[in-house]
């Protein structure tokens, strides 16, 4: 290796050196300019609102499409513009990674002009999200996520959780299901942040009646895994309940397979989150009887059933918790923007924080200290296909829980602002 | 030389006013990326052996960081290093195991104990399993400047991928990068002429890995997070494609290959959706059936065709792999 | 999450189960294993025919009316003859190259195929209905067992030891058997190579579409089903060793009822022990259990 061979290529090397990731970068720079957008604060640029939510998966009922659209909705109703600049919608579709959704917030934030974000399903995208609106002085307000770390260990000054949490989700099912007559559970856990706030929250309600937990499946979220072997293990445990801390798609193809493996006459189930658009995958002939909690239905009242009528034109399906919740976030964003007369968020946060909540969402909600919406919440039950009497009338609604009771009291809160 | 200092100047000119015309992160993880795809490269490009585990060297790097950072609050630099340190012990480990097979099994070996790693982000407590180490503070280089700026957090990043990159090439260009050659192109030869064969595959298996930890630590650094992505196959995937379309066993090609596909990513993916994972598929047909050398080795074949009627020498072609027929 | 209960009740049942999912996997690691051994390509698009199986089954029942019996047998074929097109005009110049090629253009076009029906479709899974004639569950005493799962094991079956008796017992496998030895020779021995071969992963593919249409009712039909699965298929080739029949079928076997115990015992390793199987076969004997050494370089 030494003979032939002269080494005349000390030059290149430096040019290699320094040469290379530059000229990479410079070569490519384009379409990268193209992306950068150094905007300018002040009257008539653009208010944006981002929309972070799954558009093209698994969650795709559960917010997606129709959850931007209810923003827009918000907005027009708002009249399209506030402080005389006009409000635009953004959406990103996270894909049900935190990694997607950290990096382009972080970009609408930095480069878009982007004051606000909603809908945030997927509890890992809106642990990630808080910290970055806490870390730029912008407004999360997440409607999807259940995560009651939201407002506990990972409550921040910027983030607002306005729907519904896993304590409250808890606090409505499990108690009544225990009321029935469950007092042993074995729980289907979806292994991530969501499905384990879920199930820690469900088990302590369980474990303060009295009851016990016989066992726990974890399985990989969002990923159509196949779950007879899951329910198999449940039928084997024997237990009274069988709790299902997962959503969407999984929590559907629980249920589907539990009536495949003859698991429902022995054991009951118990949907601990469950979304209309669930109840109309699944069918009520599969559905009916199962008890949950949500945080809004379309057929509460005139006011609810007036708004779900303008969302069905619009989408060809009746709007749910997260899609109402979105709607409702994002009008009392732009209410606050208009009452502290700027779109500074340490001074729209104060105003929402002082404001209470009168609209088709929630009859009396307040925002709390530690960033909870506080509003009633509704236990419910699937109705039998027969009692059905039109499209979307799914729910029989047995009980309202209060605003004070539904969520867990501040005093409670890990939360180090309340 | 006066040419290259020439272009050299210019370089340095662009690296440093480019974060003020576009947006710095772009920027840092075209370079994260970059120095991960030269890291792979070594091994792939110049040493003939096909990894395709690589992401959970990266994925080492950026837990190890994070947590060091998040955690324990060490300087940035630190946990670099500790990112580094991390992907270096896990692919001695695995390296040890995967140089004992050749070919096809190799690649099967470094999948396998990917995916091992892999479940062990996944499922151990440390690692924040789906959710991953969100709110990674960038913490302070030797202790006393802050590169919570993005500006500043850039010039840091630049110096270390320019460093990464700068080693690597200095590697390669050396004796132990001349053995590598060797044994890319001829192992029993190589074996004959007395190396000890297995030992030089596994360095250059150690070292790959520790520059992929140090990509995935400064990835971290950026971004402020460290998730499953980092360590997942897909992410393997990704980095074959960006050395193949850069073009194997180069030294830019790999970096123009990473720019390529981390740029398509960032951009498209809003634009055109899915369409990112068709386009990405098309690339990788095109280019295994149509492309072998990469954008650089094209570009570099047909200057050199221009340049010289006779054949480079044979050690500055872009070299594949040991199944090739002669370019 | 360690169950305080290793009952035989349960164990049977998961194994039971892990034998039905052994059985996919038996299929799908055939096919792969056919064309690596004929073709000396890693397949990398397998799970992407399967996927693409699945679709195509369900394509036909909701907008052509196409039932289950009539996918089952018509989506093999046409997706075999999806296979016979890609071999000819993308695959046929890899050959002569070392075979990291043939992983790398068939990884490109998995996730073309993906892509597109991730475009088509979204990310979000269909839903196939059970044949009516499969339809209930069979009461097994230590569990239900739902009458399509049984019915999958009798048609893996039936499709492995139908390919096995063709390329052991036939004319035609002897041809194949040839040509795989010695391409050249068999060539001037007059049979037709380059057509055997394209066959060979018409064949591979075609069983891969037939794993996918078996699939579906059971499973979500979305996009990415192919991916989740395609590293597991490879390991189980591997395992068993690459181009060997008997191989794929026990080691893919094995793998589900090793799944099975694993979801009594440790169920969140369930997914990944066959990588650690791996490992340590491919460390004790370097072509897998049945699989002949490589050729060193």
């Amino acid at each position: 290796m030494y003979c032939c061979q002269e080494r005349r290529r000390q030059p290149r090397d430096i040019f290699a050196k320094l040469s290379g990731p530059v000229l990479g970068a410079l070569a490519f720079m384009l379409p990268l300019v193209c992306a950068s957008n150094a905007g300018a604060q002040g009257t008539g640029t653009p208010l944006r609102i981002g929309v972070v939510t799954d558009l093209s998966g698994v969650n795709l009922d559960y917010g997606g499409p129709t959850a931007v659209v209810a923003a827009k909705m918000a907005v027009e109703d708002a009249g399209g513009a506030v402080l005389g600049r006009p409000v635009e919608v953004l959406a990103l579709d996270h894909q049900n990674k935190a990694d997607v959704a950290s990096q382009k917030v972080r970009q609408w934030f930095d480069q878009e002009n982007v004051e606000m974000v909603t809908e945030l399903l997927n509890s890992s995208v809106a642990l990630a999200v808080a910290k970055i609106a806490a870390e730029k002085n912008k407004i999360a307000m997440v409607v999807g996520a259940v995560t009651s770390r939201l407002t506990n260990e990972d409550c921040n000054a910027n983030t607002i959780h306005y729907a519904i949490d896993t304590y409250a989700l808890a606090n409505g099912t499990a108690n009544a299901l225990v009321k029935l007559g469950g007092r042993s559970w074995f729980f289907l856990t979806a292994d991530f942040s969501f499905g384990h706030s879920l199930e820690q929250d469900t088990v302590s309600v369980v474990e303060r009646s009295g009851g016990s937990v016989l066992g726990i499946a974890r399985h990989p979220a969002f990923q159509g895994v196949d779950f007879s072997s899951y329910i198999l293990q449940a039928q084997a445990s024997g237990a009274d309940v069988v709790g299902l801390a997962n959503s969407s798609n999984d929590t559907v193809n629980a249920v589907k397979a539990a009536a495949e493996f003859g698991v429902t006459p022995k054991q009951k189930l118990a949907a601990l989150l469950m979304q209309i658009s669930d109840i109309h995958g699944l069918g009520l002939k599969q559905a009916q009887g199962l008890y949950f909690t949500d945080g809004w239905y379309w057929n509460l009242n005139e006011e609810t059933r007036a708004f779900a009528q303008r969302f069905f034109k619009r989408t060809g399906r009746m709007p749910g918790m997260v899609q109402a919740g979105v709607y409702s976030a994002t009008l009392q964003y732009l209410k606050s923007v208009a009452a502290s007369g700027t779109s500074d968020s340490k001074r729209v946060l104060e105003q929402l924080h002082n404001t209470p909540i009168h609209d088709v969402f929630a009859r009396d909600g307040r925002i709390r200290p530690d960033g909870r919406m506080v509003h009633d919440v509704y236990l419910v039950q699937a109705k039998t296909p027969g009692e059905s009497k039109e499209p979307w009338d799914y729910y029989n609604v047995k009980a309202t829980i209060p605003a004070d009771q539904a969520f867990l009291p501040i005093e409670k809160s890990k939360c180090s602002l309340r | 030389m006066n040419r290259n200092h020439f272009v050299g100047a210019l370089c340095f000119l662009g690296v440093v006013i480019a974060p003020f015309y576009i947006y710095p992160i772009a920027l840092m993880k075209v370079m994260c990326f970059a120095l991960y795809a030269t890291a792979f490269n070594l091994l792939f490009g110049y040493t003939g052996l096909l990894s395709f585990g690589h992401a959970a060297f990266f994925g080492a790097g950026s837990y190890a960081a994070s947590y060091a950072l998040k955690y324990y609050g060490v300087s940035t630099e630190l946990g670099l290093l500790i990112g580094c340190v991390a992907a270096a012990a896990l692919g001695l480990a695995i390296g040890s195991l995967a140089t004992r097979r050749y070919g096809i099994y190799f690649s099967m070996i470094t999948l396998a104990m990917a995916q091992l790693v892999y479940f062990g982000f996944l499922q151990l407590p440390f690692s924040g399993g789906e959710d991953g180490l969100q709110g990674v503070r960038r913490g302070e280089v030797f202790g006393i400047w802050s590169i919570r700026d993005d500006l500043a957090a850039y010039f840091f990043v630049t110096v270390v991928v320019v460093l990464g990159i700068g080693a690597i090439v200095r590697v390669v260009h050396s004796p132990f990068g001349q053995v590598l050659r060797a044994i890319r192109d001829n192992e029993a030869r190589a074996i004959s002429l007395g190396y000890n064969v297995k030992r030089y595959k596994l360095g250059a298996f150690v070292l790959s890995a520790t520059v992929s930890g140090c990509a995935g630590a400064a990835k971290a650094i950026v971004l402020g997070f460290a998730t499953l992505s980092d360590a997942a196959w897909t992410n393997s995937g990704d980095v074959v494609l960006m050395t193949l379309l850069g073009g194997v066993g180069t030294t830019l090609g790999p970096m123009v290959g990473a720019t390529i596909v981390v740029t398509l990513h960032n951009e498209l993916a809003d634009k055109v959706g899915t369409n990112v994972t068709i386009i990405v598929g098309a690339l990788f047909i095109v280019c295994v059936l149509a492309f072998r050398r990469g954008v650089v080795g094209e570009i570099g074949g047909w200057l050199r065709s221009r340049a010289r009627p006779r054949l480079a020498p044979l050690d500055q072609r872009a070299r594949l792999l040991p199944g090739d027929s002669n370019l | 999450m360690i169950l305080s209960n290793l009952s035989i009740q349960a164990l049977s049942g998961q194994l039971v189960l892990g034998l039905v999912n052994g059985a996919f996997y038996a299929t799908l690691s055939l096919g792969l294993s056919v064309i690596f051994g004929m073709l000396n390509i890693v397949n990398f698009a397998h799970g992407a025919f399967f996927m693409l199986g699945a679709y195509i089954g369900w394509i036909a029942l909701t907008y052509l009316g196409i039932g289950y019996w009539e996918a089952l047998l018509l989506t093999p074929i046409l997706v075999g003859a999806v296979g016979l097109a890609v071999e000819r005009t993308l695959l046929q110049w890899l050959y002569r190259l070392d075979n990291a090629y043939g992983l790398l253009l068939t990884f490109g076009l998995s996730l073309v195929i993906e892509g597109i029906f991730r475009d088509a479709f979204g990310a979000s899974g269909q839903t196939y209905q059970t044949p009516e004639l499969l339809e209930g569950s069979m009461d097994l005493g230590f569990m239900r067992l739902p009458i399509y799962r049984a019915w999958i094991l009798l048609a893996s079956a039936f499709v492995c030891g139908l390919t096995w008796y063709i390329i052991e017992r036939t004319r035609l496998g002897a041809y194949l058997r040839a040509a795989t030895e010695n391409p050249d020779i068999a060539n001037t021995l007059g049979i037709n190579v380059p057509m055997l071969v394209s066959l060979t992963y018409a064949a591979g593919v075609a069983l891969a579409a037939f794993a996918g249409v078996l699939a579906a009712p059971v499973v979500q039909i979305n996009p990415l089903m192919g991916a989740n699965i395609i590293i597991t298929v490879f390991a189980v080739v591997v395992i068993g060793g690459m181009g060997s029949i008997a191989g794929s079928v026990t080691t893919g076997l094995s793998l589900g009822l090793l799944e099975g115990v694993a979801k009594i015992v440790y169920p969140q390793i369930a997914a990944t022990i066959v990588f650690l199987a791996m490992t340590v076969v491919l460390l004790v004997l370097p072509a897998g259990i049945f699989g002949t050494e490589p050729k060193r370089v």
